[in-house]
């Protein structure tokens, strides 16, 4: 099943437990967030490209009582790789990495990337000894994952596959520093004892 | 003088060590190097600092923004040739003015065994100065913690980055093993 981006970034967040900080990748992922309503605890990225799985780690690592999801797409995903096998070895409990995987770099026009030219992207999450690895194949799985991004006890990675469309873009924030001290203030709030 | 090697442990590496922790830094992302690795065992032996190994250097600083969201301080412990990797990820410490503290062991500048050091170690102060970063270079033992205050004073004060350059001369000839 192919999901529209849109709708499926809203379905991950609808029952956001006050824990759960988003670092959204750059591009579509960041809009996607920003279209599913705007919030303190998402992390725009504005670029960074490769190093969105390594900001929620950082996170994640720093705040074991919150939860970290990190929505990413699949040429962000390939560009830090290798982040997963960082990831892999330090196994937080309160990682989660989701790949929206449409093949294409959609914010370049739509070239395809990689993961259309036959790489998989949940190999490579098993090799670097994620536990537990998903590919999301319908509603029902989907809405499993937005659990699962509340409550599950380890490192998570899920792969959800996505229509290659080209939603109009909805802009958050583009001030770092804005960005920066609202979900840090954010993080301290929720996390307080 | 007597020529040190980068296999033996200097009393500046413990030092070090002890400003890190004093600092409260808990985070501490690296990509291995020789002079690095006595600081890379002392973190990976503390209970309240947690290692980090990296597959190249710029996933650091992504990792120290991450710590910092999450209201910790971290270090980021690389050779010469790891800042190259780092450059346009430097954009995400500048765009939000993240503290960021980098501590680089030099190869390709004293006694350097391997030409192919060379022309990443001979750019690597104007390169970080490029991307808005305070760069300090020490040569002696005792400028070793002075500097390292400075920087962690500089990042997290100032929330800026900042790189300490651990010359050739202070680390040691590299030792090539057959």
């Amino acid at each position: 099943m192919m999901f529209e981006r849109r709708a499926t970034m809203a379905t991950l967040l609808a029952d956001r437990p006050k824990n759960l900080f988003l670092v959204p990748g750059l591009g579509s992922c960041t809009w996607d967030a920003f279209a599913a309503g705007d919030d303190d605890r998402n992390f725009y990225l504005w670029g960074a490209m490769g190093g969105a799985a390594m900001i929620g780690l950082g996170l994640a690592l720093a705040k074991p009582n919150a939860r970290v999801a990190v929505v990413t797409g699949d040429g962000e995903m390939l560009m830090g790789m290798g982040s997963l096998a960082t990831i892999g070895v330090q196994k937080p409990k309160n990682l989660s990495i989701v790949v929206f995987d449409n093949g294409l770099y959609g914010e370049t026009g739509m070239q395809e990337s990689h993961t259309s030219g036959g790489v998989d992207l949940l190999e490579v999450a098993r090799g670097c000894g994620i536990e537990r690895v998903m590919d999301i194949a319908d509603e029902a799985g989907l809405k499993e994952l937005a659990g699962l991004l509340a409550t599950h006890e380890g490192t998570l990675f899920a792969r959800v596959r996505i229509a290659p469309d080209d939603p109009p873009r909805v802009l958050p924030e583009k001030d770092g520093i804005v960005i920066k001290d609202r979900v840090r203030r954010a993080v301290e709030i929720a996390t307080r004892p | 003088m007597t020529a040190i090697s980068d296999r033996e442990p200097q009393p500046w590496q413990d030092q070090l060590f002890e400003v890190l922790k004093g600092a409260d830094i808990r985070q501490v992302g690296y990509v291995p190097d020789a002079g690095h690795s006595r600081l890379i065992a002392r973190c990976k032996a503390d209970p309240d600092i947690r290692d980090v190994v990296l597959t190249t250097e710029e996933e650091g600083i992504a990792l120290s923004a991450g710590a910092w969201l999450g209201g910790q301080r971290s270090a980021l412990l690389m050779q010469s040739s790891g800042v190259g990797n780092c450059i346009n990820m430097l954009s995400l410490i500048r765009a939000c003015r993240f503290p960021m503290l980098m501590l680089v062991t030099m190869r390709g500048e004293w006694e350097e065994f391997n030409p192919w050091q060379v022309p990443m170690g001979s750019i690597v102060e104007p390169a970080l100065k490029l991307c808005d970063t305070h760069v300090a270079k020490v040569e002696q033992p005792e400028q070793v913690v002075p500097a390292v205050q400075n920087a962690l004073q500089l990042a997290f004060g100032d929330d800026r980055s900042a790189a300490v350059l651990l010359s050739q001369k202070l680390i040691g000839r590299k030792v090539w093993v057959k």
